[in-house]
């Protein structure tokens, strides 16, 4: 379902004062952050500083010991299921190996949500399936492989595919383009593009990769000592947290050598 | 079993409408199409009547709400209407479709994606079963290679000196395979004497034999009976484990990062586990032959009104030492033949989750089908004995 144009500048997801804590290890000490509908936000932050938990919370595999989040304007603590399972309709997860089903060949494993939650008909599958392969730049014969005769790259396409079998309004991708080499990785960027823009969804994204903030990302999260900080390169630049200095150096020797 | 859940909204039904205008065919697309509402709308747009049409127009502009399933569908439409000589002279989505109409349309008429098909038939019979008992036979070689290098291993473990022994990790084994085996092996052992006692007092009271109930628990107990049902639980509880756990470290590349490293694999993983087992299980048969009997003693007290000093001068009149040790001595034999498979299986795992589970349920499969068998065959070897 595209998003309707008139609501562009909607919250998707709006974090308030989120805790997330392992024993007396505090991962996240009160995190406010919104994502705004159409956007393609990346989270970025050390090892460890709680991007995948930031992650699981937003999409309910994980529950935050206190605060609030809503996605779609609905609280998703504390739902109960049918509610869930209407937000999850909505949403998308690539999850960082593709996750795939290993019982089942690529076909199968994108049609799994199509066939819960719709009343297609097999053979309407079968073309449905095909266009989220091509979608995704998967070759046709690529759909009748298991999961463990793909590349790393595939598998990562695969499991984009089946995130969009429903074709979300919301995609969450964790980790797109690690273990992938620099040219699968800016095919990679180049494909999230193309598909943000013809099919219209808000992004959440975490990730290491310089060169994917810097290509696909609008706004850029940066998850440090527990807190949030968020801006574009330019402005994340400028920032004194000797983490986000280290960080973000890369580019500007990058930016150095190209000028 | 569909299930379409209510959550999935549609704020207005996707409609399909054709027209006529003299030649040419007008297809009326509106409403919201959306993947929920394809599986309706298929049929709709597989049969568009076009009899004596020369032309097609296919007008989008109506539609409210759009996405890659629904574009397919419209775009299933057109490439229909070309191939029947009915050429779509125009075709309109709202222009905020565009770049979706351009990615979708990119790869033109996409085939249906094809499944593999299914093999069946006699000739898929006998191929089945022919790889099935090369795979057998390959698997009990492959076992006897294992059986040889890990008793090779054995010896050189306890003979050469510089070698010692991964003693932390052999008492682990102690633990986990005997230790905390205790309740549930007691538990079985029990309820097992006190079925027995039962079972044979009802029997052998026909022939007003009754007190040899307490022959036929002993007997029975000692020589079988214990050392049998704790082998059997210990292959489900242990042999399953070590399975599983070698596996997924296998899976994990745990395996192969201790080779890099180069440790011995046979001697931290299989001779840690089997030897922990070959003490376990004997200790562990032990007591459920001593379980098992106070089973079968109270059964006896409070059913046949055997009291306990009765039975204790029965019993020994019943059993030598041998009884016992006939029993005793298959526990290490089937100690062996467990964590031999256990860890045999577990190293075969292939790096995916399902091979895990796949492996498992073999390797349990396996040991308690040998421990049975070493059991006929210990049968056989005493009676030919005399003992």
């Amino acid at each position: 379902m595209s998003a309707p144009p008139n609501t562009k500048d909607s919250v998707v997801i709006r974090i308030r004062g989120l805790v997330n804590a392992f024993g007396d290890r505090i991962i996240h000490d009160h995190i406010d952050l919104d994502v705004m509908r159409g956007e393609v936000l990346g989270v970025v932050g050390g090892s460890g500083a709680g991007k995948s938990v930031l992650l699981r919370s937003i999409i309910g595999l994980n529950h935050p010991k206190s605060g609030s989040i809503q996605v779609f304007g609905q609280e998703t603590a504390g739902v109960d299921a049918e509610d869930m399972r209407g937000l999850q309709l909505r949403w998308g997860v690539l999850f960082q190996d593709g996750a795939l089903f290993s019982s089942q060949t690529v076909t199968e494993n994108i049609q799994v949500p199509l066939r819960r939650w719709t009343d297609m008909p097999q053979p309407l599958m079968d073309e449905i399936a095909a266009v989220k392969l091509s979608l995704v730049g998967l070759p046709k014969e690529a759909g009748q492989l298991l999961p463990s005769e793909l590349s790393g790259g595939m598998r990562k396409r695969a499991g984009l595919a089946r995130a969009l079998a429903l074709d979300p309004e919301l995609l969450f991708l964790d980790e797109p383009t690690s273990g992938l080499d620099p040219i699968a990785a800016a095919m990679f960027d180049q494909l999230l593009n193309d598909l943000k823009e013809s099919l219209g969804f808000t992004v959440f994204m975490v990730t290491h990769d310089l060169d994917t903030l810097r290509d696909t990302a609008d706004r850029i999260a940066v998850l440090v000592g527990g807190k949030v900080k968020t801006g574009t390169i330019a402005t994340l630049i400028h920032d004194p947290d000797p983490w986000i200095q280290q960080y973000f150096s890369g580019v500007r020797g990058r930016a150095a050598l190209s000028a | 079993m569909r299930n379409v859940a209510p959550s999935i909204r549609v704020d207005t039904p996707a409609t399909l409408r054709t027209e006529r205008r003299g030649n040419a065919v007008r297809v009326v697309a509106a409403g919201d199409w959306v993947t929920t509402e394809t599986a309706r709308l298929d049929p709709e747009t597989r049969n568009i009547a076009t009899t004596g049409a020369g032309e097609a127009e296919i007008d989008g502009s109506g539609i409210t709400a759009l996405d890659s399933a629904g574009m397919w569908l419209l775009l299933r439409m057109k490439y229909a209407l070309d191939a029947k000589r009915v050429p779509v002279k125009r075709f309109v989505v709202p222009d905020r479709y565009t770049t979706l109409l351009s990615a979708v349309e990119r790869e033109g008429l996409v085939e249906p994606v094809t499944h593999k098909p299914r093999p069946h038939g006699l000739n898929y019979i006998l191929e089945r079963t022919g790889k099935g008992t090369v795979l057998a036979f390959r698997q009990g070689y492959d076992m006897v290679g294992f059986l040889g290098r890990v008793t090779v291993e054995t010896i050189e473990a306890f003979l050469e000196p510089g070698k010692e022994l991964p003693f932390p990790g052999f008492i682990n084994q102690i633990e986990e395979t005997g230790l905390t085996a205790l309740p549930i092996v007691g538990l079985l052992a029990f309820l097992l004497g006190i079925t027995l006692a039962y079972q044979g007092a009802d029997q052998l009271k026909r022939f007003d034999a009754q007190i040899y109930t307490i022959d036929l628990l002993a007997v029975g107990f000692l020589r079988e009976l214990g050392v049998l049902i704790t082998a059997i639980i210990v292959a489900g509880r242990s042999g399953s484990a070590f399975t599983a756990h070698i596996g997924t470290m296998r899976v994990n590349e745990e395996i192969d990062a201790m080779k890099t490293l180069g440790l011995n694999t046979t001697e931290l993983l299989v001779l840690t586990r089997v030897l922990g087992l070959l003490v376990a299980l004997p200790l562990l048969t032990f007591f459920a032959d001593i379980v098992g009997i106070i089973g079968g003693m109270l059964m006896c007290d409070l059913e046949l009104h055997i009291t306990i000093p009765v039975f204790i001068r029965e019993f020994k009149s019943a059993v030598s030492l041998n009884t016992f040790l006939v029993g005793m001595i298959k526990a290490p034999v089937f100690a062996f033949v467990i964590a031999l498979v256990g860890c045999f299986e577990g190293l075969r795992v292939e790096r995916n989750a399902a091979s895990v589970g796949l492996l498992t349920t073999r390797s349990v499969v396996e040991s308690i089908f040998l421990v049975i068998a070493c059991d006929a065959g210990f049968s056989v070897l005493f009676s030919k004995l005399g003992i």
